[in-house]
């Protein structure tokens, strides 16, 4: 007993994490589980272990038109905000300029409202100027949201670049272009690509804003938000499952590739 | 004359550029905010002194500022209990965010990347999934009511879903990660020989982490705090699936104004006053709290 409380004290902040991280996944492995559930149309109580799900993911009536339209909103929304985002970045971690606060301001003000009051903001504009809620509205939408995210990601990499490796490369004749293109971007691609993959996940993931200003266009979390109030289809948990373990697959790709380039420099 | 300018790195690598290239690369995004954040508030601040045409989802400006206390004193209830379970949601996610994050900076050796992406990782379940996930954790048929049940120390009347509780823990767990994250960040900042050294003149573990961990990781506290507090007090989600209709947010109200009863100037008119109230709170935390540089 003394032997336990010892090696507790010793390891409480351990302990504690791990209970912290059980905290985090549990609803995860639930999720993963319920998605070998011989359940039926509703898949609220354990009935069974069964493959069909994973065998049949679109086997739920428009459950995998709800998820084309998520990858197409999320891809086009992430394309647009990581250009746009990386831009201001640039502007704020290269250079002085007047108009630097009010431009930090107008980055932290969407990070600052409320999801439901951009969503309401949006759909409001859009029915003032007679726009129809839909794919577009969505997309712009989503756009909006993200580039703030995109900016903060990127400025923080080009922030902790070493200001030497550019000089360095002037030194050696290379004018400002040819820096940027074999230096600068290179440096800050991992950072990019954060930014991007930090969008994307956002934006698939958004259910407030997107149903403000879908209108009828069906998403995947539009679509479990519906199916909740009648018992979702464990084709859900199967989608919801594999989107996890793709992320985590891409992450670990990711940080293996930016290992094996640290090895080679 | 290109190669070495003088001025082209400073000390904090920022370019003194008198040329229009920082406007160039600003210009498409800052009108994109402008026109798809800015003008889309202000659209919602006329909308919100409307009031109806006679026709349903038709306005007309009157600027009827009693809007704003008409739909203040209908809804005065789930605003004050969006900001009491967003407050309790938010210290809850501090105190179980706070040794994680500690964990991770200065206890995990090796394993650091693996557990920081553990933390991103339920992100990519959708959320929505997972809320329903708690539901049924803690619904009549889930493990821990039976447990709860079977050791007596809940009634066999007691339930865990359509409570406060519910929604308030619902609230904590959704946004975990971006407590974890700033904390992580400024944590992982601090140099470990300024730990040791409080260790040195004699403090011991409680007292280096009051007058020295605590003090240096107050940027990672007030960033993580506020990117809590701000989207759970606009949220609706949580109340929606894991509260009772007593449990409603103000979230609730602006949404079932806008696709229930299309009753837009109300909406617009909380809309505001929520985004007001919340932005009011963040300047003043701010400025108790002393960090500007958030962004």
């Amino acid at each position: 007993m003394k032997k336990l409380t010892r090696w507790l004290s010793k390891n409480l902040i351990r302990v504690y994490a791990f209970l912290g991280f059980t905290y985090l996944f549990i609803p995860v492995f639930y999720t993963f589980a319920f998605s070998f559930n011989d359940a039926g149309r509703s898949n609220l109580v354990w009935k069974g272990f069964t493959l069909k799900n994973w065998k049949n993911p679109c086997g739920a009536p428009d459950i995998c038109m709800a998820l084309g339209n998520s990858l197409k909103i999320g891809l086009i929304s992430t394309i647009l905000a990581t250009i746009l985002g990386t831009l201001i970045a640039f502007a704020l971690g290269r250079y002085k300029f007047a108009g630097r606060s009010t431009t930090n301001l107008l980055i932290f003000l969407p990070m600052a409202t409320p999801e439901i009051v951009l969503g309401a903001s949006l759909l409001t504009m859009f029915l003032n100027l007679g726009i129809t809620p839909g794919l577009v509205p969505t997309i712009i939408a989503h756009v909006m949201f993200c580039i703030s995210f995109v900016v903060v990601t990127v400025k923080a990499r080009i922030a902790s670049l070493d200001p030497r490796l550019e000089q360095a490369a002037m030194d050696l004749y290379a004018n400002e272009w040819q820096t940027f293109r074999r230096v600068t971007l290179p440096l800050v691609a991992p950072g990019i690509a954060a930014a991007a993959l930090l969008s994307f996940s956002l934006s698939f993931d958004d259910f407030i804003i997107t149903n403000f200003n879908s209108g009828t266009v069906n998403t995947f979390p539009k679509f479990v938000y519906t199916a909740a109030a009648r018992g979702i289809p464990a084709q859900a948990n199967v989608i919801g499952s594999s989107m996890f373990f793709i992320a985590l697959i891409v992450v670990i790709a990711g940080q293996i590739l930016s290992n094996k380039r640290k090895a080679k420099i | 004359m290109a190669s070495i300018r003088g001025v082209s790195v400073k000390s904090l690598g920022l370019k003194d550029n008198k040329s229009a290239l920082p406007y160039l690369l600003l210009a498409p995004g800052l009108v994109y905010l402008a026109v798809f954040f800015i003008y889309p508030i202000v659209s919602l601040g006329q909308m919100s002194t409307k009031t109806s045409s006679g026709e349903i989802g038709q306005y007309k400006q009157s600027f009827r500022f009693a809007n704003y206390v008409d739909a203040f004193l209908e809804s005065k209830e789930q605003f004050s209990r969006s900001f009491i379970y967003a407050t309790i949601a938010t210290i809850l996610a501090l105190a179980i965010a706070y040794p994680l994050a500690y964990a991770i900076a200065f206890k995990s050796g090796r394993w650091k990347n693996v557990l920081l992406v553990l933390i991103v990782a339920p992100f990519f379940t959708s959320f929505l999934l997972r809320t329903i996930a708690w539901k049924q954790i803690l619904g009549e048929e889930g493990p821990v009511i039976k447990v709860l049940r079977g050791l007596h120390i809940i009634s066999p009347q007691t339930s865990l879903t359509a409570t406060s509780f519910a929604v308030v823990t619902g609230l904590a767990y959704n946004f975990l990660p971006f407590m974890t994250l700033p904390l992580y960040a400024s944590l992982e900042r601090i140099d470990p020989r300024t730990l040791e050294a409080s260790g040195d003149l004699y403090a011991n573990g409680f007292t280096t982490f009051r007058k020295v961990t605590l003090p240096l990781s107050m940027p990672g506290v007030v960033a993580g705090t506020l990117l809590t507090f701000i989207p759970a007090a606009g949220d609706y989600i949580n109340a929606a699936i894991l509260g009772s209709p007593s449990n409603k947010m103000l979230g609730n109200v602006i949404d079932a104004r806008f696709f229930k009863i299309v009753d837009y100037p109300t909406a617009a008119a909380l809309s505001f006053t929520l985004m007001a109230a919340i932005l009011i709170l963040v300047t003043v935390y701010i400025r108790k709290a002393g960090t500007e540089e958030l962004v």
